[in-house]
């Protein structure tokens, strides 16, 4: 365990940035995302469909999938004792083969509740070519020392 | 806010749970394995085994991975048609005459970790149907479905809350 990244409470400010990520979209990682997440509907995965139902000009990324790399995105920057409690998320514009997305996040809060546990908020989005396609808020829970783990917490000591 | 030009069969079915499903399959790692690969997603809860043990007391699944679970799969033996997740959904596009639809928004929130061999149960409650609206899209309703799942012991799981644009395109018959 000790090689693996482990974001503490204390390490975390609010106004802190968290690290961008850069990722090249194609239609293979549509369709990865569709069919990972179970998500059949041919605006995923047909190109002709998603012009003509959708007009729209290309498949394009499904909503479950942009859940999955949120997470990914968020704890990449938590490590694995980072505990997601809530995330939102609102799409302005879809996301097509050819685009390139940029992750970027911000800490906007830091607290604490009732059971002793620490909570991080951070508000989260995704450009294109500069211009925002999805924003969102998440709040995650993190160990407040090292000795801490917020997966251990259950029921009524878990309060997202 | 629900509108107050709603057809009678859409009126009676906001608050009311409805479709409780169960997930068709145990919760298996092969599904986590390709959630994480679709996204890159290296973080070791999910890949190593002593990490998970140590942290969550053994596999679990990413939780963004909650709707996942409750899809049906596209085909099945007897099953009549496409099979789709979210029927309260296709419910109201079939009600309200307006035959595309995109999620705007999604608020998801986590309980207790879903775990290798759950079987979970969802349930999906209308909260609410707005009024029609002139959109970017076409003319159409926003509708907000939650959906509740717990696992095989009766514990929260998760409950995922869905924003849609219901539309029709501008030149398309009502």
């Amino acid at each position: 365990m000790s090689a693996v990244r482990r974001l503490l409470a204390s390490d975390v400010a609010p106004g802190q940035e968290l690290p961008s990520l850069r990722v090249a979209v194609s239609a293979t990682t549509i369709v990865l995302g569709a069919l990972a997440s179970r998500d059949w509907r041919p605006m995923h995965h047909d190109k002709a469909f998603a012009i003509e139902r959708n007009g729209v000009q290309d498949i394009f990324i499904n909503t479950p999938n942009f859940q999955a790399w949120f997470e990914r995105y968020l704890t990449d920057w938590t490590g694995p004792t980072g505990r997601l409690g809530r995330m939102t998320f609102k799409m302005k514009r879809s996301v097509f083969p050819g685009d390139e997305m940029a992750f970027s996040g911000r800490v906007t809060g830091t607290s604490g509740d009732a059971t002793g546990c620490r909570w991080v908020d951070v508000d989260f989005g995704v450009s294109v070519a500069g211009m925002l396609t999805t924003e969102g808020h998440a709040k995650l829970a993190l160990p407040a020392h090292d000795g801490d783990n917020p997966w251990a917490r259950r029921g009524p000591d878990w309060k997202p | 806010m629900t509108s107050t030009d709603l057809p009678p069969a859409v009126q009676a079915l906001i608050g009311v749970p409805q479709y409780e499903e169960r997930s068709e399959f145990p919760i298996e790692i092969g599904y986590v394995y390709n959630t994480c690969a679709a996204t890159a997603n290296g973080n070791a809860l999910f890949w190593d085994e002593a990490v998970a043990r140590e942290l969550t007391g053994g596999r679990i699944a990413p939780p963004t991975m909650l709707s996942v679970w409750m899809r049906p799969h596209y085909w099945a033996p007897g099953a009549p048609g496409e099979r789709k997740a979210l029927m309260a959904h296709f419910d109201l596009k079939e009600l309200c005459g307006l035959p595309e639809a995109v999620v705007v928004s999604n608020e998801a929130s986590f309980g207790e970790p879903v775990r290798m061999g759950d079987v979970l149960t969802a349930t999906q409650i209308v909260r609410s149907v707005g009024p029609l609206k002139q959109t970017k899209l076409g003319t159409g309703r926003f509708w907000v479905i939650d959906v509740e799942t717990r696992n095989q012991r009766g514990e929260w799981v998760g409950t995922e809350t869905y924003n849609f644009l219901g539309y029709r395109r501008p030149g398309a018959e009502a």
